[in-house]
C-alpha cells in the first residue's frame, strides 16, 4: 500500500452516497408510494398493464443484440488479424461515428427511410416500391444495429486480438477441422467479449427511448417511451414511472447476472 | 479449409467494407445534403452554403453551443479532481469497502441512462433544486466522475511503490513526494479520464434531458427540438461539421501516437 490515507476517497463516497444511492432510493420509495406518500404496491401491479410493450421491447432489443453479434464477429476477429498498423486504422474508423452524436446519426436514417427518402427513390428506379420502412419495428432494430455495432466490435476486438495465432496453428496441425478451430479454440477464448458486448448492446436497446421515437414513430411504443411518458410526457405520474424504472433495472441486473454466469472468467471486459 | 483462406474469403467478399459502408453511408449521405440547394433530403437541387450561413446565424444553436462546452469544461475538470482523489483513496482501503466503492462506481456505468435520469429528476424534485446549469453539473459530474476513476486504477497499480518511498527518504514530505514521484505517473490517466468525461459530457442527452430546464439548452437537447420542430438541412450542415471537428481530433491524436511510437523505436 503506497498511500496510507483513505481520506481523499471521502469527497467521493459523499458524493456517491448523495448523488447515485439516494436518486435510486427515491425511485424504489416513488414506486411504492401513492401521490400522498402512503404505501401501496398499486403502481408495481400497474405494470402488468404494459407486458405486451415490456414484451416487444425485449425482443427488439434481442434481435439487435443478435443481429450486431453475427455481424461483428467475423468482422472483429479479421480485424484482429491485421497488420498491427492497419488494425490502428480500422479501430479508428469503427470509434469515429460513435464521436458523432446519436441524435444525428439517428436522424440519417430518418431522412434515408422516408416514403420519399433516398432508398425509395432509389428503389423506384428499378420500378420497385414505395416501401413503408420507417414507422415499423424494422427500422427500430436497424436504428439499434446502426448505434450500437460499434459496442459489440470493439469488446470483441479486444478479446480476440489476445488469442495467438500459433494456437490456431496448432490446433490446425493437429487436425481439427476449420469448425473445431473455432469451437474449440476461438468460441471459448472469445466468450468475455461476447459477454460484454452483448450487455453493452443490449442494456442501451432495451431502455431506449429516442430510436423508437425517431425511427419508429408515434405508435411503437418501447419501455423507454413509457418511461419518459411519465416523467416528461401527457401521462404524468412518477409513481408509475419509477415502478416501471425500477422493473426495468431489476430485469437488466437480474439478465446480466445470468449472463456473467456463462463468463466464468475474471477478466476485465466491461469497458474497452 | 483453414482460418487464412477462410480470411482472405472474408477481405474479398468485401465483408469489411460492407460493414464501413453500413457505418458512414448515412452519415456522407447526410452531408451531402448539406450542401443542397433545396430543402429535399433525396433530390440534389445545386450546390449552396446558405444552411452552412443559416446555422452560424441561429442564436438557438450557438448559444446552446456555448453550454455544452462550458458545461463540458466545468463538469470534466471537477469530475478529474474527484475522481483523481476517489481512485487514490479507494485504492488505499481494504479489500472488501474497496470491491463495494468499485461495485458503486460501475453503478451508473451500467445502469441505463433513462433510470440514471429518472433519478436525478426525482432527486433535484425532491431536494427542490430547480432544473438549469447546476443540475446538469451534478449529473454530469456523476455519470463522468467513474470514468476518471477507472481510468486511473489501472495506473495506480502500476506504481512502483519504492520511488515514493525513495522520495519519502531523501526527505520528501508526502505531498512532495506525490507532486514530484506520484502525480507525473498517473497522469496520463488523469489526462485520458478527463477527456473521455468531456467527450461523454459533450455528447450526452439522455440524462440531460431528464435534468435541465426550459432555459438552459445543451446541444444535443437543441439537436432533438431541431429534429423534432422542423426539419431543415441546418441539421445536416451541423452533422458536416462535428464529423469534421471529430475526424480533425482523432487524426491529431493518431498523429501523435504514431510519432510516439517511432521515437520509442528509435530510442531502443
Amino acid at each position: 500500500m503506497i498511500f496510507k490515507s483513505r481520506l481523499p476517497a471521502a469527497p467521493y463516497i459523499i458524493w456517491v452516497a448523495v448523488f447515485i444511492l439516494v436518486p435510486l432510493f427515491l425511485v424504489f420509495f416513488f414506486a411504492f408510494t401513492d401521490t400522498g406518500g402512503n404505501f401501496t404496491v398499486v403502481n408495481i401491479s400497474d405494470v402488468a398493464k404494459f407486458g405486451p410493450v415490456f414484451i416487444r421491447s425485449v425482443l427488439l432489443g434481442l434481435i439487435a443484440t443478435a443481429v450486431c453479434l453475427i455481424l461483428a464477429y467475423p468482422f472483429a476477429f479479421a480485424m484482429s488479424r491485421m497488420r498491427r498498423g492497419l488494425q490502428k486504422i480500422v479501430m479508428m474508423l469503427i470509434i469515429l461515428p460513435m464521436w458523432m452524436n446519436y441524435l444525428l446519426r439517428t436522424y440519417a436514417w430518418m431522412t434515408l427511410l422516408e416514403t420519399n427518402g433516398l432508398i425509395n427513390r432509389f428503389a423506384g428506379f428499378f420500378g420497385l416500391g414505395p416501401f413503408q420502412m420507417l414507422n415499423t419495428d424494422g427500422a427500430i432494430v436497424l436504428g439499434m444495429v446502426y448505434n450500437y455495432l460499434p459496442f459489440m466490435i470493439l469488446p470483441l476486438y479486444t478479446v480476440m486480438i489476445r488469442i495467438d495465432e500459433s494456437l490456431i496453428e496448432a490446433a490446425q496441425d493437429l487436425g481439427a477441422s476449420f469448425t473445431g478451430v473455432i469451437i474449440k479454440i476461438i468460441a471459448p477464448l472469445s466468450k468475455p467479449g461476447v459477454t460484454s458486448g452483448i450487455t453493452m448492446v443490449f442494456v442501451p436497446s432495451v431502455s431506449t427511448f429516442i430510436i423508437s421515437r425517431m425511427l419508429g414513430g408515434g405508435a411503437n411504443f418501447l419501455i423507454g417511451d413509457l418511461i419518459e411518458q411519465q416523467f416528461l410526457g401527457n401521462a404524468y405520474n412518477p409513481h408509475l414511472g419509477s415502478a416501471i424504472s425500477l422493473i426495468l433495472m431489476v430485469f437488466i441486473l437480474l439478465s446480466m447476472a445470468l449472463l456473467n454466469r456463462f463468463d466464468d472468467d475474471e477478466t476485465e471486459g466491461m469497458l474497452v | 479449409m483453414n482460418v487464412q483462406k477462410l480470411l482472405k474469403k472474408i477481405f474479398s467478399s468485401g465483408y469489411t467494407g460492407f460493414i464501413f459502408l453500413f457505418l458512414y453511408a448515412p452519415i456522407f449521405i447526410l452531408i451531402i445534403f448539406s450542401f443542397n440547394a433545396s430543402k429535399s433530403k433525396s433530390v440534389w437541387a445545386g450546390f449552396t452554403l446558405e444552411w452552412y450561413g443559416r446555422l452560424f446565424q441561429n442564436e438557438f444553436i450557438i448559444s446552446a453551443f456555448r453550454n455544452t462546452i462550458i458545461l463540458a469544461l466545468v463538469s470534466s475538470v471537477l469530475a478529474a479532481i474527484l475522481g483523481t482523489a476517489a481512485a487514490i483513496g479507494i485504492y488505499s482501503l481494504k479489500k472488501r469497502p474497496k470491491a463495494v466503492m468499485m461495485n458503486l462506481t460501475y453503478l451508473p456505468i451500467l445502469n441505463p441512462e433513462i433510470i440514471t435520469g429518472v433519478s436525478f429528476m426525482l432527486l433535484f424534485a425532491f431536494i427542490k433544486l430547480s432544473p438549469g446549469f447546476l443540475t446538469l453539473l451534478i449529473a454530469h459530474i456523476s455519470f463522468s466522475t467513474p470514468y476518471v476513476i477507472l481510468n486511473l486504477m489501472p495506473k495506480l497499480r502500476q506504481l512502483d511503490r519504492y520511488q515514493y518511498e525513495a522520495a519519502l527518504d531523501l526527505g520528501c514530505n508526502p505531498f512532495q513526494a506525490f507532486r514530484k514521484v506520484i502525480f507525473p505517473e498517473i497522469f496520463p490517466g488523469i489526462l485520458s479520464g478527463f477527456l473521455m468525461a468531456f467527450t461523454y459530457s459533450i455528447d450526452d442527452f439522455v440524462i440531460s434531458y431528464f435534468v435541465t430546464g426550459p432555459e438552459m439548452q445543451t446541444l444535443p437537447i437543441a439537436i432533438y427540438s431541431m429534429i423534432r420542430k422542423q426539419i431543415s438541412p441546418e441539421i445536416n450542415a451541423l452533422s458536416a461539421i462535428m464529423f469534421t471537428v471529430v475526424l480533425v481530433m482523432l487524426i491529431l491524436v493518431n498523429i501523435k501516437d504514431i510519432r510516439e511510437t517511432k521515437k520509442r523505436e528509435i530510442k531502443y
